[in-house]
């Protein structure tokens, strides 16, 4: 009944709302604020069908009755919603016309990533000469897909070719209600990936390499969602290791994957926002919500993540398997470095009979951070035999940061077994003097050492991302130690 | 090659070194003895550049150079090189990581490019037979739940790799076996050459019969009190440390 009232008031407002900023539409942002119109205003602008503009205002809804969380081990001043802009067209036109308008220190952190010129310059947003044709580097890769049946386009454009997919999986993992920001990420999303694997097929290329390049343009609140029929596989990447400098300074991002019966979906992600300068100021705040499902039999999940930037991080992926013997696996290394805030960990939620997972979290701090990891292990009633193993490590590189493990173990049936390790460990004098005693200066011990500490979460990501990852590292954590 | 002169070392205020000479040429084996706390470790660390010391006198020059003006890793660089007397674990990094980033930073040092990983793999190859070291030992990461010999082989394997001009090794005997103990001292022989030199730092005469020594100094509470050839060594080994403090306490007198 009130579903329907719903449903009829949407219709009318919206109606409204079409005509009347019918003259509004050409504008490139929407004005700041967030209201209904606001919403109308960013479905009307990507000419969504109805369904996902009735979702996003649903979740609106539900938005303002949720107060912000508060219990993460954060802080930042409060964020004033309204004053937010939530919607600004993709750049068409570079930024730059030459790499000698960007940013130095940007370019000197591309080098010693040692992204390639031409990528540079796509990163930094500026005009790329024909010497790289980038569309057709990503029309061949779109082609080779297609022939398998594999759907990796944009949000946008599967809300427009695929609505019926997406209507059946979008929110199935992660609902509108879940959380503060996940409610405002189905709201005001701007846009994000969608990769869809049939039935049966063996992705041939790893999902990533194209994406990397379109990082860039990512936008504020995106959606990434995965759907893996039976049978299938994947390997996808997402993030980008270079640094990624936003006017806009709160991210909230939601990732659904779906991996249905036999089906195996590697998901790993590098992410590397603006951490603010050494007094944290105007980095990113990220909050997403990641979650995947194994919903089949036999269903495999393996997630990787390598972060490293943003001022404040809050996330928390978490796996829920709940085909019988599915497998979850969580690899992740958190850096925090300066004035850094990160509350990150898992939940790996055990629903059916033999289901296993494995968590490896390694956290390593310098500077003032502060890295603080939750993890949830629950095992159901009905999740018999399941097993899971935790390993967190925490690693300090020098006095003045703080690492904070939360463990956080829910066993519902006493034939499962859930085994929790942590450590904490500093890299001591001793370690950094031995490197520079074998003339390796400080910046690179501190690299191999970390990168050694990080070895069983890093070895877990695709190669080309892993070497950039192991860089990314050591990047991150000059100066960190006195 | 090394030239110590008048050095005064404390830590936290406490005196440790108190006014020490050596000079130690190519293609020299210098000997340092003494017992437990007398400076021994402390020397060695200052020569490497460990700055958790205060010099508080004297002149050290390595290779005609002020070593003070250099950084601990631009003497590594140079071709200094410390056989550690407790090798630290590096969990994560392989041996042959370590190592590679270790030729590879002193190659750019020296202006070369970096070794390609043929090349590599071939010296280390070469080495591991060279001091005899197990060839999966490079495998694992650095020192991590090594036995106390297979620790002191591996800072012979790094010197072997590296090739320095000067070595000194920190009590690389302590510990061994009389077979690991030879292995050791081959290794060291092996890399004897005419224009390199050795600091061996040792508790016990018995390596000193496998690495003949051209002179043997007693340091005793941060002072050589005495210095020799390999006889001196076989005779403090016979009359014991008290032997040596009494001699000198009467030659003062
Ligand atoms: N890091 C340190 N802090 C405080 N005292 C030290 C330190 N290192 C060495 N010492 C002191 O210096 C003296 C000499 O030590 P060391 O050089 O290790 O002797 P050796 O190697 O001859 O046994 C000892 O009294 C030791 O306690
Ligand atoms: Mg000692």
């Amino acid at each position: 009944m009130s579903d329907k009232n719903d449903h009829i008031l949407e219709e009318v407002s919206n109606a409204e709302y079409k005509y009347g900023f019918y003259t509004d539409i050409e504008m490139d942002q929407a004005p700041p604020g967030l209201t209904e119109d606001t919403i109308r205003f960013i479905s009307a602008k990507k000419n969504e069908p109805d369904f996902m503009l009735a979702f996003r205002l649903k979740a609106f809804r539900h938005w303002k009755t949720l107060k912000e969380p508060d219990w993460a081990h954060v802080e930042y001043p409060p964020i004033n919603y309204q004053d937010l802009i939530y919607y600004s067209a993709p750049r068409k036109r570079p930024k730059y016309d030459s790499l000698d308008e960007v940013d130095p220190e940007l370019l000197e952190t591309f080098e010693k990533l040692g992204i390639p010129l031409d990528e540079q310059k796509m990163l930094a947003g500026v005009a790329v000469d024909a010497v790289m044709d980038s569309v057709s580097v990503g029309s061949t890769f779109k082609k080779t897909l297609a022939e398998h049946g594999v759907i990796f386009c944009s949000f946008s454009e599967a809300l427009q070719k695929y609505p019926d997919l997406i209507k059946k999986y979008m929110g199935s993992v992660v609902p509108y209600t879940d959380n503060f920001f996940a409610a405002l990420n189905s709201a005001v999303f701007s846009d994000g990936s969608f990769a869809y694997i049939p039935k049966g097929v063996r992705c041939p290329l790893e999902l990533s390499t194209y994406f990397r390049i379109n990082a860039a343009n990512t936008g504020q609140f995106e959606r990434t969602l995965i759907v893996a029929e039976e049978g299938s596989y994947v390997s996808y990447m997402e993030g980008c290791t270079a640094p990624i400098r936003d006017e806009n300074q709160l991210h909230a991002a939601i990732v659904e994957i779906i991996a249905h019966k036999d089906a195996e979906v590697k998901y790993a992600t590098v992410q590397n926002w603006w951490p603010g300068d050494k007094e944290g100021k105007g980095g990113v705040y990220n909050f997403v919500t990641k979650r995947g499902i194994c919903k089949g039999e036999n269903a495999k999940i393996s997630w990787t993540q390598v972060e490293t930037g943003s001022a404040i991080t809050w996330k928390y992926p978490s796996l829920i398997l709940q085909g019988d013997n599915s497998v979850g696996e969580f690899y992740s290394v958190a850096v925090t470095n300066n004035k850094q805030q990160a509350d990150t960990g898992t939940k790996m939620i055990h629903l059916g009979k033999n289901t296993r997972s494995t968590i490896i979290s390694k956290g390593i701090s310098g500077g003032q951070s502060n890295n603080s990891y939750r993890g949830l292990v629950k095992t159901s009633r009905k999740a018999e035999n399941a097993r899971n193993f935790s390993q967190c490590d925490s690693l300090l590189l020098g006095d003045q940061c703080g690492a904070h493990t939360f463990p956080y173990i829910d066993v519902g049936n006493r034939s499962s077994i859930v085994e929790h390790e942590a450590t904490t460990s500093k890299i001591s004098e001793d370690q950094l003097f031995y490197c520079l005693q074998r003339g390796i200066d400080m910046e690179g011990a501190i690299g191999l050492i970390v990168n050694g500490y990080a070895k069983d979460v890093l070895s877990k990501l695709p190669m080309e991302f892993a070497v950039e990852a192991q860089k990314l590292l050591s990047i991150s954590l000059e100066g960190s130690v006195g | 090659m090394l030239q110590i002169k008048n050095l005064t070392v404390s830590i936290h205020g406490k005196p440790i070194i108190k006014g020490l000479n050596l000079e130690v040429k190519e293609g020299e084996v210098h000997a340092i003895m003494g017992p437990n706390g007398s400076g021994k470790s402390t020397l060695a660390s200052v020569i490497a550049g460990r700055e958790v010391f205060d010099v508080d006198q004297g002149e050290i020059s390595y290779m005609g150079k002020n070593i003070f003006d250099m950084p601990a890793e631009t003497r590594a660089r140079e071709g200094l090189f410390l056989g550690f007397q407790y090798p630290v674990e590096i969990p994560g990094v392989s041996i042959a990581n370590f190592m590679r980033t270790a030729i590879n930073e002193k190659r750019k040092y020296l202006g070369l490019d970096p070794m390609t990983g043929a090349e590599f793999l071939r010296l280390m190859e070469e080495k591991k037979k060279m001091v005899e070291i197990h060839s999966k030992l490079t495998n694992r990461s650095v020192n991590e739940g090594f036995s106390g010999g297979e620790k002191k082989k591996n800072e012979i394997f790094q010197m072997a790799m590296l090739e320095p001009r000067l070595a000194i090794l920190d009590e690389t005997d302590s510990g061994l076996d009389i077979d690991a103990l030879k292995v050791v001292a081959n290794g060291v022989n092996k890399l004897r050459k005419k224009d390199n030199a050795t600091i061996v730092i040792t508790h016990y005469q018995r390596l000193l019969d496998y690495i003949v020594p051209d002179f043997v100094h007693v340091l005793l509470d941060g002072r050589i009190i005495k210095s020799g050839n390999k006889e001196l060594a076989m005779e403090l080994e016979e009359k014991g440390y008290d032997w040596i403090k009494k001699e000198t306490a009467n030659d003062a007198v």
